[in-house]
């Protein structure tokens, strides 16, 4: 008797465990089976707007592209800036890197763009209900604490190899800033500015479209803006499963023991980083000073 | 049941005539109002309701009626609930009981639509740290109320730009409310609550925030702009002064409770209670009270066709050193010196007619008490003949009458009644 109680005490007894992995699995495994249709729409559409994204930013010859942003680049953030910036691209050319680099491009624009779309009305929907605020927060902390590989697995079981499963991956990892920072400027307009909008008998429509969203822009622009580094981080790692582009040459660099060409995509991460950056900070500055008339 | 009807009905009576009405008005704030309301009518206090419930008693049992085109200040220290009070009139805050009339239709059964075209079209509201949208341009921002309500850039931008003109910020259109100082700011606040030409203008302490200086200004300006528009005016303050210039009448609250309601004069000459008492005490009451407060009727009035001697029976009874004449319909003539009639009488001539007629300063009944002491001064042997519109005497005012008029009640300085 004696005994068992210190064995029990001394060693957590099997009984009493948890079978959490076999759920996930039986979850993943119902996932597979019982919703491919679903899956296999979303995987269309998902595929179709990444594949004509990097295709056209292929399509363009490098010469027109670099005009392109120039001339875009230079009306955000000013000619300066912008001929540094451009310069970035080519240097990117330089190295050989460019089509990698258009392919990295794409899946961040586009995993951006979604985040974007879905993160603006959740991050709304949060500041307007307390209750989803309580329910979303813990959810948005798990997706950017949980580690990444985790979730790679049940999205590749799902969507098997490819830029999908590689794009809501990305999507995991980088929606919860544009949905935190949606949230925190919605709430932090000035309580007495939305109460004249009240009292001027603004719907709660009106309120938002023409006070509070105005106001909460440079927090957006911030979520944005920390939402495109980290989708342009979670790329590289996302070419373990597909998404192509210049993690794949990282990768390639690692498994073949070629440090020059692990550094070279290395090195246009960090340059593409660096444009994507300057371009969306300097954006929310210019929206800052917009005030100043 | 029969009870409650006849309150509603109570309620209902009388409130078309006014502009605004409330009628037994409660704001609790917390977590269980019901709870706390139950209590109030048990008699509670608000401390021990706090203590024990945790709800925090707001505004207890407002009513009052508001005259159209009045200026009416609700006036009391932070804390005292007028700012909820304010935002009950068109619920920005919801009252937790009590119901509030504005034209005689209760926004308290108001659905959210109804609610909006009150908000649209009856009201404007003007905050005291401005409130203005910081990312419009001043003339969106006066244009807002019109933008909301679908009327078009060009047709919205023409009245913002008319409005304000009228509060002379014109050529100021394009810029951004940050630049601005902070009495122009207000104006713009002003010019956004007035664009939709609403009647009733609900203005919360909108000049504490300004310099004192620019806040006189802003205040003569609002009269000025009273005078062309004419709103009823519900106007939140915590300054007393400025409650005194503004308001026609003044709702004085402490602690959620309305404790008086009156006009300057009423409130500084018969204050309801000690707090009223203690809050007026360093009024200067000279700006406030007028002429006819401080005459005094207690003076020989003489027509003119009285003869000699019995003039002098009547001054005879009193020290006074001078008599008023007026004529039959009690028209103001002049005053005589008490030792001419009394050499009059000595030289035994009947009629008052030959004696020498002192002119006295007119003044009407409703010039400030403050006005009248250089007028003393300068001539200083002589009273003021207090007179009404047609010149009737109402009274004179003299230096002891002046005195006892602005101390207060029962601190008549000795020896001031010579």
């Amino acid at each position: 008797m004696r005994e068992t109680l210190v064995s029990f005490l001394m060693e957590y007894p099997d009984d009493w465990q948890l079978p959490l992995a076999g759920w996930v699995d039986a979850i993943t495994d119902w996932l597979i089976a019982e919703g491919g249709m679903v899956w296999d729409a979303l995987s269309y559409v998902i595929l179709f707007v990444v594949v004509r994204t990097e295709r056209f930013l292929l399509w363009l010859p490098w010469s027109a592209m670099l005009v392109i942003f120039f001339v875009v680049a230079a009306f955000v953030v000013g000619p300066k800036l912008a001929a540094a910036l451009s310069g970035g691209f080519l240097f990117i050319a330089s190295l050989g890197m460019w089509d990698p680099s258009m392919a990295t491009l794409a899946m961040v624009l586009v995993a951006t763009a979604m985040a974007v779309m879905i993160g603006i009305p959740v991050g709304i929907l949060m500041s307007k209900y307390e209750v989803l605020n309580r329910l979303i927060r813990p959810v948005l902390d798990l997706m950017q604490t949980l580690p990444s590989f985790v979730y790679l697995i049940p999205v590749v079981m799902i969507f098997s190899i490819g830029r999908i499963p590689a794009l809501l991956a990305t999507l995991i990892y980088a929606a919860p800033p544009v949905i935190r920072l949606t949230n925190l400027g919605i709430r932090q307009t000035a309580s007495d500015v939305v109460e004249a909008g009240r009292s001027m008998g603004s719907t709660s429509m009106q309120l938002l479209l023409k006070i509070q969203l105005p106001l909460a822009l440079p927090s957006i622009m911030a979520g944005i803006n920390q939402t495109v580094m980290m989708a342009l981080g979670m790329v590289v790692i996302a070419s373990m499963i597909g998404a192509g582009g210049l993690g794949v040459e990282v990768f390639r660099g690692i498994g073949r023991l070629e440090v020059g060409r692990g550094f070279v995509g290395g090195i246009c991460i960090v340059v593409l980083a660096v444009i994507i950056d300057r371009l969306t900070q300097q954006a929310i500055e210019g929206q800052g000073e917009s005030h100043n008339g | 049941m029969v009870s409650l009807s006849r309150e509603a009905q109570d309620k209902e009576m009388g409130t078309e005539d006014y502009a605004i009405s409330l009628r037994n008005l409660y704001k609790v704030f917390g977590p269980d109002p019901d709870q706390a309301m139950q209590l109030l009518s048990e008699g509670e206090g608000k401390d021990e309701i706090l203590e024990s419930t945790g709800n925090t008693v707001g505004v207890h049992d407002a009513s009052f009626d508001v005259e159209p085109q009045e200026i009416f200040i609700v006036m009391g220290l932070s804390g005292s609930g007028k700012s909820t009070l304010l935002r009950c009139v068109i619920r920005l805050i919801e009252p937790t009981h009590g119901s509030i009339f504005l034209d005689g239709e209760d926004v308290t059964e108001m659905d959210d639509g109804q609610l909006r075209q009150l908000r649209r079209e009856k009201t404007g509201m003007v905050f005291q740290q401005f409130a203005l949208f910081p990312h419009r341009k001043v003339i969106d921002n006066v244009a807002y109320g019109l933008e909301i309500q679908g009327v078009s850039r060009k047709e919205r931008h023409r009245n913002s730009a008319e409005i304000l003109d009228t509060v002379g910020l014109s050529g100021w259109e394009d810029y951004y409310p940050e630049n601005l100082s902070g009495g122009m700011q207000q104006r713009v606040g002003l010019a956004r609550a007035l664009v939709h030409d609403p009647s009733i203008m609900l203005l919360d302490e909108p000049f504490s925030a300004l310099d004192p200086l620019i806040r006189r200004d802003m205040q003569q300006e609002l009269l000025d702009l009273q005078k062309r528009l004419n709103k009823t005016m519900l106007f939140i303050t915590h300054d007393l002064d400025e409650a005194l210039r503004l308001g026609d009448r003044i709702a004085i609250m402490n602690d959620g409770e309305i404790v008086q309601i009156g006009t300057a004069k009423e409130i500084i000459t018969e204050p309801a209670d000690d707090y009223v008492a203690n809050f007026v005490q360093d009024i200067d009451r000279a700006k406030i009270l007028t002429a006819v407060d401080v005459a005094t009727a207690e003076v020989p009035v003489l027509r003119q066709d009285h003869s000699v001697s019995g003039a002098w029976q009547e001054i005879s009874e009193t020290d006074a050193f001078y008599v008023v004449l007026t004529d039959e319909h009690r028209r103001l003539i002049g005053m005589v010196y008490s030792h001419d009639i009394r050499a009059q009488l000595e030289n035994g001539s009947v009629s008052l007619d030959p004696l020498p007629i002192h002119e006295m300063e007119r003044v009407s009944l409703e010039r400030p008490v403050e006005d009248l002491f250089p007028l003393l001064s300068t001539n200083s042997s002589h009273p003021l003949a207090v007179v009404d519109r047609d010149g009737r005497l109402e009274g004179v005012v003299d230096a002891s009458s002046l005195v006892s008029g602005l101390t207060k009640d029962g601190e008549v300085p000795r020896g001031a009644s010579q």
